[in-house]
């Protein structure tokens, strides 16, 4: 036990001592928290619509109006031509066309069947998705009052027959800032836990200071133990920089157990951690291990549901998620801290992870060779 | 000039004689292209959901089957009381509980509205926003057959243009392809200059008859090469395994990468001026490379939804300016008159990083 | 002189095709100063590593201060010091800051610990430089903290890779110094050279040339044999040999 403690202090003193290590652990939370969390978001906010009214009529306005109503959208043009319409979508000046053709009001008003187009601007998919999702709200939602106000159409109105109310549950202002804000604290703990004790014994191993090492009676576990364990507490120190300033800034909802979150925290950057260590038993200088951690962390991260529903991926990824810790916290993260999940819903996360971190500990102790 | 040679030779053995690094920078940009292309899709499916019927018939039981049958949704549960709704919300496995109120048939057939809930799991907003639009959607058919076809009053024709099915491929390759060169031409280079400089190789270097620049250029040479290689890599796959063409002109988008992994190497070498470990040569392009790549390019996120600042700031990023050329000479299919700007922004960047680097060097030598 | 304190038989090392030291015979008494020298590439390196635990032999016996490198390895440890050719200390850390972690991993007790680094920070007149860092002190200081450093936990051999390299005359001096006194403690010491003077410092020495030990002997035997007047001309004589 002793000697485990003084590889820790060993290693804090030369943390301490590293003149862009240190700002980096403080710059690192502030960055990520403070500017990318602004520019990570899929809030709809500034949706540019381009009219097209070909009808002039008072519900071809009603409609427009409608629109402009909405939070959602930015009036970006109004014209007669679609032409004119194109040409701004090509710049890439409008999202969406409204295109309301002539006889649009005649038609409603005579109680008769119309159409409408919309034409999305669909190169980023995800966004047109939920343009579309939200144009058809407006419009059915016009659809809607028209019917009211005219009272003659009710019993054609297609919603009619149903009154569905919807609830957004742990969230209920849409807030996308809360959803990423977790994802972000998983990627900065990850990068910190992973990387650091990881290049740090590399580094060794490419200045040679490792050898010294290896001709001491040291045991393989503890010198890893001590690799490990410092970066560990620093790493837990980001985790709780980081809420913080998300609480401060983004008031952002820490609904379940605080210790249930660092607990599982703890078990995470073990898995982590012992990941990132075996790397560094199989490889010999820094530039390899951060090219290695560059396209493990770019596949974990992308198949770890940040952006999108991991439900919605193919049967193999998630499969393969198994083996993604990232995967595990990204899911338990958000469930502590939005929906105020308990022990018992994250339990089965949880002795996945512990197993996973015993197996893979175990795995980079075995793989360090002291002798060649 | 037969040394110069010489050290070019060394730096592509250097990379060469060590497979993995090889067996990476080649990997990676086919691995990001399958995972963009199949993982991070922007399709709704297999969404979890449960029902909670209080109303038992047949109308009930229809709608639910069509939820089911959309392929969008997943029922895991069929709850029995409001005080379930919660608990399976919590174990996270159930992103949409829809709750029909008692006697919902009855009402519909006395002509009175039937009530339904949909309570949606919004810790991710946006699914939610997309889950209940499209619930909605499904019910409204229901109610359009439960009418007999009754003419909706406004039907919209929605059109997607430039990307009918909605495929994220029109994103993912201009923005992998932007995120591939940087990581190359940018981090790599960084990070292998600084490392002669942490070995102390860089003096005997810089003692031997080659000239500095050389050395630079001796370095960059190989990463160009691979950069290279890897775009046309990444436009291969796209065009094979997802289908997106390139309308425009292919010379025309071929010289805009070299003109991008041109850029992305001058700021290699710039960060290399400034670091002399490889560590930190690896944190400045992480901090001021991936993530800005990434986040603040229009790579994933439109940079219109952006604060203002970050829109601002989004213009001094180079990935931004290469991601709308390639995405109006690959899917727009235009030609020069609409990238002549962006290719210009791009020369002016590349000189500015290129004196910038030059003058830094020069302090240093002195 | 009389305990062997390592004692090889038949050791060979080979890397794939190549074999890197060929059947190596030798033993080193406890106390001796024994010089193992060789041209760059004659296989100094891989044997130094193989006794002090680093490397596995591919065939042979090795005993190194009576254990055995195949199976005893972390014992043998315990019982020898090493300073590689390559600088080891941490340049980032203080003198005492480095004193105090090896031999806090050599499980050296706090006290202990104390005494060691006061008792070497004053036999080296460093007390000024108790705070700085490694990387601030001259390189000729640093070898011979690292060669304190690599004695602090009192071991039976001591191995050192090329200590000297580097260095001026004056320091290297000073260097031997330091090895004389841990000799005349008890301790043997197992150094390769390039500096053919330093040779003539030691009790005995050994020739390498292509994985194979060509001489060994006491250095004033080696000179007789050879007809050589100095250590140098006695290398230069043995390397023509292995040209022909």
């Amino acid at each position: 036990m002793r000697t485990i403690f003084y590889i820790i202090q060993k290693e804090f003193i030369q943390v301490i001592r590293n003149r862009v290590m240190l700002p980096m652990m403080i710059i690192m939370p502030i960055f990520q928290m403070l500017v990318l969390l602004y520019a990570a978001t899929l809030e709809m906010k500034h949706i540019e619509l381009f009219v097209v009214d070909n009808d002039h009529t008072e519900a071809s306005r009603t409609l427009v109006s409608k629109f402009e109503g909405s939070s959602f959208y930015m009036l970006s043009g109004y014209s007669a031509s679609i032409k004119e319409a194109e040409k701004q979508m090509k710049n890439d000046k409008t999202d969406i066309i409204l295109n309301i053709s002539k006889g649009f009001g005649e038609s409603l008003s005579r109680g008769e069947g119309t159409d409408i187009q919309l034409l999305i601007n669909a190169i980023n998919g995800t966004k047109a998705g939920l343009i579309n999702a939200y144009s058809l709200n407006v419009i059915s939602q016009f659809v809607g009052e028209y019917a009211k106000n005219k009272g003659t159409i009710v019993e054609q109105s297609s919603s009619a027959g149903l009154d569905i109310r919807y609830r957004y549950w742990f969230n209920p202002e849409l807030n996308f800032k809360h959803f990423m804000l977790p994802g972000l604290l998983v990627i900065l703990v990850t990068v910190m836990g992973m990387a650091l004790s990881a290049i740090s014994f590399v580094k060794e191993k490419e200045l040679g200071t490792i050898e010294q090492i290896n001709v001491t009676p040291i045991r393989k576990y503890q010198f890893l133990a001590g690799k490990l364990l410092p970066f560990w507490i620093i790493a837990l120190f980001e985790l709780a920089f980081g809420l913080t300033i998300g609480r401060i800034f983004f008031d952002i909802p820490i609904r379940g157990s605080l210790f249930l979150l660092f607990g599982f925290s703890s078990v995470y950057l073990l898995t982590v951690m012992g990941i990132g260590l075996f790397f560094s038993t199989i490889t010999r200088t820094q530039q390899q291990i951060m090219l290695l951690f560059f396209f493990f962390n770019i596949v974990f991260i992308l198949m770890s549901g940040i952006f999108t529903p991991v439900e919605s991926m193919p049967q193999w990824a998630q499969t393969a998620n198994i083996l993604n810790p990232l995967a595990y916290f990204m899911r338990v993260i958000r469930m502590i801290m939005l929906k105020g999940s308990g022990l018992q819903d994250i339990l089965k996360e949880l002795i996945s992870l512990s197993v996973y971190a015993i197996l893979i500990l175990s795995l980079a102790v075995w793989r360090y060779r002291k002798t060649s | 000039m037969k040394s110069f040679y010489g050290f070019i030779r060394k730096e592509f053995l250097h990379i060469f004689r060590d497979p993995r690094t090889l067996l990476i920078l080649f990997g990676m940009p086919i691995a990001q292209i399958m995972i963009f292309g199949y993982v991070v899709t922007n399709e709704i499916r297999d969404i979890p959901i449960a029902i909670l019927d209080q109303s038992k018939d047949q109308a009930t039981r229809e709608i639910g089957n069509k939820l089911i049958s959309s392929g969008y949704f997943n029922l895991v549960m069929n709850l029995t009381s409001l005080d379930e709704v919660e608990p399976a919300m919590k174990r996270g496995n159930v992103k949409e509980v829809i709750v029909f109120e008692p006697d919902f048939r009855k009402k519909l057939e006395s002509g009175i509205p039937g009530s339904v809930q949909i309570i949606a799991d919004a810790s991710d907003p946006n699914t939610a926003n997309l889950i209940v639009n499209y619930t909605f959607g499904i019910m409204q058919d229901y109610m359009k057959q439960y009418q007999q076809g009754k003419p909706n009053i406004i039907t919209p024709e929605v059109r997607m243009i430039y990307n009918e099915g909605l495929k994220g491929v029109y994103m993912f390759v201009p923005g992998t392809m932007a995120l591939i060169l940087m990581l190359i031409s940018a981090m790599m280079t960084s990070i292998s200059i600084s490392r002669e400089k942490e070995l102390g190789t860089m003096e005997v270097l810089m003692v031997s008859p080659i000239k500095p620049f050389q050395i630079v250029v001796g370095k960059v040479v190989p990463y160009i090469v691979l950069s290279f290689i890897n775009a046309v890599v990444i436009i291969l796959l796209g065009f094979f395994v997802f289908g997106l063409p390139v309308k425009g002109s292919l010379i025309l988008l071929l010289l805009e990468s070299l003109l991008f992994i041109s850029l992305a190497l001058s700021l290699g070498i710039l960060i290399s001026t400034v670091s002399n470990s490889q560590m930190v040569a690896m944190f400045i392009s992480l901090l001021g490379l991936m993530l800005p790549t990434i986040l603040l390019s229009g790579f994933i996120y439109p940079i219109e939804n952006m604060p203002l600042v970050l829109q601002l700031i989004s213009n001094l990023m180079p990935p931004k300016w290469f991601i709308i050329v390639i995405k109006n000479i690959m899917i727009k299919g235009e030609g020069w008159q609409y990238i002549w700007k962006e290719t210009l922004i791009m020369i002016g960047m590349t000189a500015f990083f290129l004196l910038v680097a030059i003058r830094k060097f020069k302090i240093r030598l002195e | 002189m009389h305990a062997k304190h390592i004692v090889v038989r038949g050791l060979t090392k080979k890397f794939g095709d190549f074999t890197a030291i060929d059947q190596l015979n030798f033993d080193v008494f406890s106390g001796e100063i024994f010089g193992f020298l060789g041209a760059n590439g004659a296989g100094k390196t891989t044997a130094i590593k193989i006794l002090c635990g680093l490397s596995y032999p591919s065939s042979g016996e090795v005993n190194v201060a009576g254990f055995d490198v195949y199976t005893q390895t972390e014992q043998l440890k315990m019982n020898i010091g090493y300073m590689s050719q390559k600088f080891s200390l941490y340049e980032d850390m203080t003198i005492y800051e480095n004193i105090r972690f090896y031999g806090g991993i050599y499980g050296l007790g706090r006290k202990e610990l104390h005494a060691k680094s006061e008792q070497l920070i004053r036999k080296f007149g460093l007390v000024n430089e108790r705070n700085s860092l490694i990387a601030d002190i001259p390189q000729g200081w640093k070898q011979k903290i690292a060669f304190s450093i690599a004695i602090l936990h009192d071991p039976k051999i001591i191995f050192l890779d090329e200590p000297t390299g580097g260095v001026d005359p004056i320091t290297r001096r000073q260097f031997w110094e330091l090895i004389y006194e841990v000799s005349g403690n008890g301790i043997t010491v197992f150094v390769t050279t390039h500096y053919m003077d330093e040779a003539e410092y030691c009790h005995r020495v050994s020739i390498m040339d292509e994985g194979k030990i060509v001489a060994i002997d006491t250095p004033n035997n080696l000179k007789s044999s050879f007809g050589a007047a100095n250590m140098d001309e006695v290398f230069v004589k043995i390397a023509r040999g292995a040209e022909k």
